[in-house]
């Protein structure tokens, strides 16, 4: 359907964002084409070490799963927090990365979890890495009126792995994050071998830390070195002033605050909040 | 206009749609169940919201076409004969409801909670209730009425009689 109708049709999942959008006047497409019913794309299972997600998989059936929060506890978190039930409920984590938002919960998660995602196009499927997908504030390198994003997958957590997610917003749900951050850490014989922390929205995309994941590996896992890691994360984030969101030097400050909770959490060193929904 | 076929409150109906409509106005203007509400109208508030085939949905950016085949049940589904839905007392009987409007949409979600998960702590039940907005009461009241409604369910089920 959406080769009969070049550039006129797009596809819908949920429809929680598009809805709106369309709305609003913001969608080209004179035809929607539902994903929602077609066979094999509500999987959520494991295959030789990687986690695999369908693309009908929502945030409700994520936050839900078991084998999720076994191996990717820091995704069932994150998408845990996503609005509501009921959006939880229509809402898929792969339409919330083809509309490529940098706050967005879910899309944090996949970045610490370094994601990949399968996109299908007429001719051909190819795997790309989650950071490749998201271009810009909204702009997602797959074009939805002529490919789609079938999957997510990525390495399953495995013991020495911990992860965590902190979220700051106006209220407990039903709100926008001002900040948000997931952390994986590895640790073995009590130091940090692996470090991914990813923070939204502070950039056009959901952005990575790497100099402060670099400070954390080797070192022995406490206070002062999640401290310093949490300081770089915070200077190398480029978070805008923002009506919605509070001031730069604010959301700054704040980097700091919730990447340390987070990796003080991961680490074993805070009481768990994260996982509270 | 395409046709619309769905279970609403047990009964198979059958509706001309637009292409783009939603569900809550289908239901609102089309079929006559005013009892679903249209707060924000962005899927933020909860009053709209319906389940479909037994998930919680903000009907009023749902589009109605996705409901094709489905089981819609809203607000007007929940009475048996004259008898309210042992949430619907719980409600009057806790004075859980002030202005009104987030109320059917409350009820519904409380339903799919209930559902779920029959017997909620005080956390679940706010967690279950986390996507409706209620401007008046202060939720104090709904979290009890909820939590009254799990009790006579479970007192009902005791006795041998149907819960929901």
């Amino acid at each position: 359907m959406l080769a009969e109708r070049r550039g006129r049709a797009r596809i819908i999942a949920g429809g929680t964002d598009l809805v709106l959008q369309s709305q609003q006047g913001k969608i080209q497409a004179t035809t929607l084409v539902d994903i929602t019913r077609i066979p094999g794309l509500d999987f959520i299972e494991e295959r030789e070490g990687y986690i695999y997600l369908g693309a009908q998989v929502t945030h409700a059936q994520i936050a839900a799963s078991p084998l999720i929060r076994a191996k990717g506890d820091v995704l069932a978190m994150a998408c845990g927090s996503v609005g509501g039930p009921q959006i939880r409920n229509m809402g898929t984590l792969v339409g919330n990365v083809v509309n490529a938002l940098p706050a967005a919960d879910g899309a944090v998660a996949l970045f610490a979890l370094d994601a990949e995602t399968e996109v299908a196009s007429l001719s051909a499927r190819r795997w790309l890495p989650i950071a490749e997908v998201y271009q810009n504030v909204g702009v997602c390198v797959v074009d939805p009126s002529a490919e789609m994003i079938t999957a997510l997958r990525f390495p399953a957590l495995q013991p020495r792995h911990k992860g965590a997610f902190q979220r700051l917003a106006p209220r407990r749900s039903l709100a926008l994050p001002i900040l948000n951050t997931a952390v994986v850490v590895g640790v073995q014989e009590g130091r940090f071998t692996e470090a991914r922390i990813a923070i939204g929205p502070v950039a056009p995309t959901p952005f990575r830390a790497k100099e402060a994941e670099d400070v954390l590996i080797g070192q022995c896992v406490g206070g002062a070195v999640i401290k310093r890691a949490a300081e770089l994360a915070a200077a190398a984030a480029q978070p805008r002033d923002s009506v919605l969101r509070g001031s730069k030097e604010y959301r700054k400050a704040l980097v700091e605050v919730l990447v340390r909770r987070a990796l003080a959490e991961a680490a074993g060193l805070w009481p768990r909040t994260s996982g509270g929904k | 206009m395409p046709e619309l076929r769905m279970r609403v409150n047990g009964k198979e109906v059958t509706v001309e749609v637009e292409p783009d409509d939603l569900l809550a106005y289908v239901l609102r203007d089309k079929l006559e169940l005013i009892g679903t509400k249209i707060g924000c109208g962005e899927g933020e508030c909860g009053a709209c919201t319906v389940l479909v085939d037994g998930q919680s949905v903000t009907s009023c950016i749902y589009p109605a076409l996705k409901a094709q085949g489905r089981d819609v049940t809203t607000i007007e589904g929940l009475r048996r004969n004259e008898e309210l839905h042992v949430i619907q007392q719980a409600f009057i009987d806790c004075a859980a409801s002030q202005c009104g409007y987030c109320t059917p949409g409350m009820i519904m979600s409380a339903k799919a909670l209930l559902d779920a998960n029959p017997n909620p702590s005080r956390e679940e039940i706010e967690a279950g209730i986390s996507g409706n907005l209620c401007r008046c009461t202060g939720y104090y009241q709904i979290v009890e009425a909820i939590h009254l409604a799990a009790q006579r369910l479970a007192e009902r089920g005791e006795e041998g009689s149907h819960g929901s």
